[in-house]
């Protein structure tokens, strides 16, 4: 149960050194996606300027407000509350993410399913966990909103964040096929008959 | 009392932002119970990050959670309250409204069909506004953010009466089995038993929304919340799914009336931000409560 501090962008051997139970803060930049953005790069064919090749990027959709462009918040948006987002609904992005555009490690919560892992596993990669709804300790992790793109669909653009002492992170999935999601489940299933005759159910 | 539509609109405004930057107190006990009697080590730690969160919300004044939900506001108009009903209605929209833009929040609302977000919270039939009555006087408004992580895990079965109640236990436990992490708990686990299909659902949003430490007017219903919360409990399923004694604070029942043909059930959830806030209009004033 390793602790790794990683400066992204990071190597795939880097990647494949996490393992579940692991934890891990980042430094650096965090790439900010979600359902629309994934949904037009993926299903729509539109592309973007951002260079993703070895970074994180995180399930979320932020709190922001508009300020006058400054060197502090050069794209004119100051964090208010920037969180994370229930991770399973996309998915099916994780494939394309880390194929097409590079990524090495998504942040999110409450864990992705099995094209993920495999996805992880066959070009390297991990699934960093979140303590969901915790937004306003994540929120002081975040230095500043370094550009934005795709901004057409705010608050679903595409952010890219300065983070600094991003965590500590959960290693939830790893290149192993490992996950804790997984253990958990079937687990918990394995207790489903007991938890009925406790309830009497015939 | 007259009710004074400008002030509605203030306090509907007031109560979105309130109600996403401070968690209510029952919601905080829930939390210290729980974290009293969990053994799992991950659990402990994922536990005490979320009760780390609560503090630093109120400290830096931020939200508690970038999710602002889908706005509800639930109106109880009391005795001898003079109001017009459809200004209110307007005047909480638009304190919704002023809400997102002013302070600003993340508008979470979009079409459903364009999936067009016009960044007020707001659109077709949203905020959701529900009336009901008292015999207490005064007007109280309370308004819940429900985050879409516990409500994208929201289901219905129509089981039939000869599938008894079992049925509706084996229901709930397999719905907490399939919401797994994805609901953020520990949750509220909110269920609905009888009524027509819509009643159903809106019991079980009642009961997934209720304060921790209530308990169900019906007998029955009471005694199905004690035995289900400790069945749930049971599963490991844990706080954010990542395993753990800590899977709900509890199971709240809400019931109505069914069909002789009928056995409806329905889960609703509340995530561990189990926010609301609510306000009472008194002839002496305004005050705020959870």
């Amino acid at each position: 149960m390793a602790h790794h501090v990683l400066q992204t962008p990071i190597t795939e051997a880097q990647a494949r050194e996490l393992r579940v139970n692991d934890t891990v803060t980042l430094e650096g930049t965090l790439f900010g996606i979600r359902d629309a953005n994934q949904i037009a790069l993926f299903d729509k064919g539109r592309s973007t300027r951002f260079d993703m090749r070895g970074h994180a990027a995180i399930h979320t959709a932020p709190n922001v407000k508009k300020v006058p462009p400054s060197p502090e918040h050069p794209t004119g948006y100051a964090p208010v509350c920037v969180g994370t987002t229930t991770s399973a609904r996309m998915e099916r992005f994780t494939g394309p993410l880390m194929e097409k555009l590079g990524v090495r490690l998504i942040v999110g919560k409450g864990g992705l399913g099995k094209g993920s892992s495999e996805a992880f596993e066959r070009l390297g990669g991990a699934y960093l966990a979140v303590i969901g709804g915790t937004a306003a300790l994540e929120t002081t992790w975040i230095e500043a909103i370094e550009d934005v793109d795709l901004d057409d669909l705010n608050p679903e653009s595409l952010w890219k964040f300065r983070v600094r002492g991003f965590g500590p992170l959960l290693v939830a999935m790893d290149s192993f096929g490992g996950s804790l999601y997984r253990e958990v489940d079937s687990k918990a299933r394995a207790r489903r008959a007991n938890t009925l005759a406790s309830l009497g159910v015939k | 009392m007259r009710v004074d539509i400008q002030q509605v609109e203030d306090v509907a405004r007031e109560l979105y932002i309130r109600a996403l930057k401070v968690l209510p107190p029952d919601v905080k006990a829930g939390f210290e119970r729980l974290a009293a009697s969990e053994t799992d080590a991950t659990a402990q730690g994922v536990l005490g990050t979320m009760i780390a969160n609560i503090r630093v919300a109120e400290d830096t004044d931020n939200l508690l959670c970038q999710d602002t939900g889908i706005p509800i506001y639930n109106v109880t108009i009391g005795r001898g309250v003079e109001v017009d009903g459809a200004e209110l209605e307007r005047a909480i929209r638009r304190g919704c409204e002023r809400a997102t833009r002013e302070h600003p929040l993340r508008s979470s609302v979009v079409h459903p069909i364009t999936r067009r977000n016009e960044h007020t919270s707001c659109g077709p039939g949203v905020p959701p506004i529900h009336f009901g009555f008292s015999d207490a006087g005064g007007l109280t408004i309370e308004m819940v953010p429900k985050g879409s992580g516990s409500e994208n895990n929201s289901w219905l079965r129509m089981a039939l009466p000869s599938e008894g109640i079992d049925a509706i236990k084996t229901f709930v436990v397999d719905c907490v089995l399939d919401a797994g992490g994805k609901t953020c708990p520990p949750t509220i686990v909110g269920v609905g038993i009888g009524g027509t299909s819509d009643l159903c659902v809106a019991l079980a949003k009642r009961a997934a929304t209720r304060p921790l430490g209530t308990a169900c007017p019906d007998p029955e219903g009471a005694a199905l919340e004690s035995s289900l919360t400790e069945a749930v409990n049971m599963l490991g399923v844990g706080p954010q799914g990542l395993g753990g004694d800590s899977t709900a604070f509890a199971v709240h029942v809400e019931v109505a009336a069914t069909h002789i043909t009928m056995n409806p059930v329905a889960v609703n959830m509340q995530c561990h931000s189990a926010r609301r806030a609510s306000a009472r209009f008194t002839p002496a004033g305004v005050e705020y409560g959870f």
